[in-house]
């Protein structure tokens, strides 16, 4: 069945069922998003996808409002414009965005402001390298969940991480902050593919960043003994 | 180390969730820990008896292991953790997370005696924080600290519902109250109760110790509930208009009806006695004093919507009351009330506001992290165990009976006609007798002052006041908290405000769960927004980003600005962040924890610049 609802002044007709995001996506309309993924449960976190639908005292996340038969939605008001450049600056003023693009290019768009919230304190936390596949640097994790859920029932029944603290304090950690290899984590790298900011990264690209030629990194990153003294000596 | 690393087509990909969930391999157990946890003085020998009767509840038994455990040892150590994952056959890293949520959980050594010093707003009024700072200094420790010796702990907290008695404070599971730093003295152990008003129907058993079954007489309302059929008992609830009392304002008959037709068993009544809202201390006295009129109407509930389940919520902060409990549904077993076709079992929280949102109580019983769940669907359909269940606060169970009892004209005699009933006020901050106030809705804002002997001016430097506050003098308060921290300031030009619904709403004030705080003329309302800052901060659950990051903004703000360090365009940050938070956030926490700031900054816009 189809329905007909209006967004943005143009009426519009889809298949019943489908979310305000998906409705928009098939017609050309952008709303942003930040923690949806397709592969991970919505859970509508992080509320950048608000729109407003008329008759609704407050923003719906377009991400898992199903459209209806004969809504309103303004997907640029005022007020959802608001709410989006809020949310970006601080996000900006929480964590390390560096290896967010797409948020970047969204504080653009929204003329956020990296530096809006001075005097705030950031979320920072040392880089954790304890295991031979990924490293987490949480100082860029904005907390979408994927990772958590792609680990526990999204995906990989695994159920290494969870989450530490609560509200601003929140991070993703192990069982008593154990190295993941004292974990049940199976180093499926499910929750690297998921993660939207570079929080968590194949080690690999880690340390190539970190300025190691591939060489060195194949060499100490085997988790086997070195092959032989010719090919662990730098040979360029 | 039984580590076993498989490796996985697709690594690093993304692939639609059908596809990934294929890939789940269910060989290694993660309710265990696979490495060797360095054996220390932990005797888990103690803990095995204990967790047997947790293991039939699943994952649900979480919360309560958690505290059996915590019983035993102080605080929880990670071999105690693990035997609890164990256990209850629930992963090792959610256990963890259970634990790192709940503020009442430690996992790692705390002191013998916990001290919890309420710093917030009534408390803080009559000298929490000097409370706390003798405390730890005499004790040669810093706030939140252990004594090296692992004697002692002190803890700032929250609101502890027993704000009637400031300064308060929980000195493990016992209220400290009548604190009197001068002389020394304070009284230890139940909270008394200090209950006034025109009326009193719902607290008529309210102020001399817990009331027996004996004394409280049969269910005569929930006999006569039982002789009608559930659609009359329903039809009864809605007539008589009653709106729940915990601060969302929705009519329970129409919440009954919903989870009365919704498909599916069992179905569960809960009962929200989460009690955080600082301010608010009515559910304790009514729970403490008066079991059992909450448990008649969770009994006339079940009957209504066909539940054989209820659970009792209470919060981690009032221990005290659960022998109460515990006694009374034992009282109301023995006399057939209770058991095969219904029965009750009592919750603990572990500090956590949050828990007292509906869904996040629902996720708390189910032994997880007090996350609110996205609505619809709502609990009428989708509940507790995802069954349908109906979730009301203390005090509209409390208004159950009576409305049986007198039948919905009868009730309707009370109050005005779109706010029927009997309603609690829990009074505190500055008036002469703080308590709980029972009048009937429409008395005004002034009436209620004056039964609570008007502004107090008690302790406080009377030369600043100019000129000096002759008694009940009400008009000279600079401000009420109405509803709570999730609440709105009102001013002396709101005196004469009646007390219900219709006009609070029109006067744009929240009634949320009937906190009246009151601040006279001397107070530093930079110091009253900069506590409530901080209490949305500790207690935001961190699931959605408006209220997980606004709330940390929102407190950096308020407390430069009561440090007297004013940024420029600091008004303008607070109120993008406060529209922000009440827009967009997911849940009601969110969604009001900045209405007292906005409101604020609407009546004294010279608060948020440069002094
Ligand atoms: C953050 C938050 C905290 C809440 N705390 C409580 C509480 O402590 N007690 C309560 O009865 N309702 C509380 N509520 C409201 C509940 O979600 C729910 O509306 C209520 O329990 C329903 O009962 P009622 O209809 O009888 O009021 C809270 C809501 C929010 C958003
Ligand atoms: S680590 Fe990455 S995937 Fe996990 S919550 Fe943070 S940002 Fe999301
Ligand atoms: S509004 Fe606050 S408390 Fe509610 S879900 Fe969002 S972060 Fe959690
Ligand atoms: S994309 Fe909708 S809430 Fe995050
Ligand atoms: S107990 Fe201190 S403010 Fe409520």
């Amino acid at each position: 069945m189809t329905i007909t609802f209006s967004m943005d002044g143009k009426e519009i007709s889809v298949e019943q069922g489908l979310t305000l995001l998906d409705a928009a996506r098939e017609n050309g309309t952008d709303i942003p998003t930040i923690c949806f993924h397709e592969a991970t449960t919505s859970n509508a976190l992080c509320r950048i996808c608000v729109v407003e639908v008329e008759g609704m005292r407050l923003l719906q996340p377009a991400c898992i409002v199903q459209a209806a038969e004969g809504m309103k939605v303004q997907t640029r008001s005022e007020r959802v414009v608001r709410a989006r450049k809020t949310i970006l600056e601080m996000l900006a003023s929480t964590l390390d965005l560096s290896d967010a693009p797409e948020i970047l290019t969204l504080m653009d768009q929204y003329g956020a402001k990296a530096d809006r919230f001075p005097e705030a304190e950031r979320r920072e936390s040392a880089v954790k390298d304890d295991n031979p596949m990924y490293i987490r640097d949480y100082s860029k994790c904005l907390l979408c969940w994927r990772c958590v859920q792609v680990c526990a029932d999204d995906a990989q029944y695994t159920f290494a991480i969870n989450f530490e603290g609560r509200g601003y304090e929140t991070q993703i950690g192990t069982f008593f902050d154990h190295a993941i290899p004292e974990t049940t984590c199976v180093l499926c790298g499910q929750c690297v593919g998921v993660c939207p900011t570079g929080a968590l990264k194949p080690k690999r690209e880690y340390l190539l960043e970190q300025g190691l030629s591939p060489q060195e990194i194949s060499v100490m990153n085997t988790g086997r003994k070195r092959r032989s003294k010719v090919t662990g000596q730098k040979s360029e | 180390m039984q580590f076993v690393a498989v490796s996985i087509i697709g690594c690093f990909g993304l692939r639609p969730r059908n596809d990934i969930r294929f890939l789940a391999i269910p060989c290694i157990s993660v309710y265990t820990l696979h490495i060797g946890v360095p054996m220390s003085e932990i005797d888990l020998t103690r803990l095995h008896p204990v967790l047997d009767s947790y293991i039939p509840l699943g994952r649900s038994g979480l919360l309560p292991a958690l505290h059996a455990a915590q019983r035993l040892y102080g605080w929880l150590p990670q071999e105690a953790a693990a035997e609890v994952a164990r256990s209850l056959k629930v992963p090792l890293a959610d256990v963890h997370g259970v634990i790192e949520f709940y503020s009442l959980f430690y996992n790692e050594p705390v002191g013998k005696r916990i001290i919890r010093v309420c710093t917030d707003p009534a408390c803080a009024l009559k000298g929490a924080d000097g409370l706390l700072h003798h405390l730890c200094s005499h004790h040669g420790i810093e706030p939140n600290a252990t004594t090296s010796d692992l004697s002692l702990t002190i803890e700032a907290s929250p609101c502890l519902g027993l704000c009637e008695h400031a300064p308060a404070a929980l000195v493990d599971d016992k209220a400290e109250t009548n604190i009197d730093l001068e002389a020394g003295s304070y009284e230890l152990g139940r909270p008394k109760s200090i209950v006034d008003g025109s009326l009193r129907l719902l607290t008529a058993h309210c102020g001399n110790g817990t009331t027996s079954l004996a004394k409280y007489g049969e269910y005569a309302a929930l006999k006569k509930a039982l002789t009608m059929k559930p659609e009359d008992v329903i039809a009864e609830i809605k007539s008589a208009g009653l709106v729940g009392r915990g601060g969302a304002a929705f009519p329970t008959g129409v919440k009954w009806e919903g989870a009365a037709k919704a498909d599916g068993a069992p179905k569960y009544v809960v009962c929200n006695a989460d009690e955080s809202e600082p301010g608010t201390f009515k559910d304790r006295v009514l729970l403490l004093d008066d079991p059992h009129r909450t448990i008649e109407g969770m009994c006339i509930a079940a009957h209504a919507i066909g539940a054989t389940k209820g659970y009792i919520y209470v919060r981690g902060e009032y221990p005290y009351i659960v022998p109460a409990l515990e006694n009374a549904l034992t009282e109301a077993r023995e006399a057939g009330y209770l058991g095969e076709r219904f029965d009750i079992e009592v919750r603990l929280g572990a500090g956590a506001y949050i828990c007292g949102e509906e869904t996040a109580l629902f996720e708390s019983i189910e032994g997880k992290r007090g996350f609110p769940r996205v609505k619809p669907p709502f609990p009428t359909t989708n509940g507790l165990f995802d069954q349908p269940t109906v979730i009301n606060n203390v005090e509209t169970l409390c208004n159950v009976p009576l409305i049986i009892t007198e039948g919905a004209a009868g009730y309707r005699r009370i109050g005005t006609e779109k706010s029927p009933g009997p309603k609690l006020f829990c009074v505190s901050g500055d008036v002469a007798k703080p308590g709980l106030y029972e009048v009937p809705f429409g008395v005004t804002l002034r009436e209620l002052l004056e039964m609570a002997g008007g502004p107090s001016t008690e302790g406080l430097d009377k030369e600043r006041l100019d000129p000096p506050l002759r008694a009940n003098e009400t008009d000279r308060i600079q401000g009420v908290l109405f509803g709570g921290a999730a609440g709105a300031f009102a001013t002396s030009a709101h005196l004469d405000v009646k007390l219900t619904f219709e006009d609070l709403r029109a006067a744009g004030l929240p009634l949320g769960s009937g906190v009246v705080m009151v601040f006279n003329e001397t107070r530093d309302l930079r110091d009253v927004l900069k506590r409530l800052g901080k209490f949305f901060a500790h207690e935001s659950c961190g699931k959605c980003y408006p209220c997980q990051m606004g709330t940390q903004r929102q407190m950096e703000i308020l407390d430069r600005i009561a440090a007297g360090n004013v940024l420029d365009g600091d008004m303008r940050r607070l109120q993008d962040v406060g529209w922000t938070m009440t827009d967009a956030s997911l849940c009601g926490l969110g969604q009001t924890a900045a209405g007292a700031v906005l409101s604020a900054i609407k009546l004294w816009p010279e608060l948020f610049v440069e002094r």
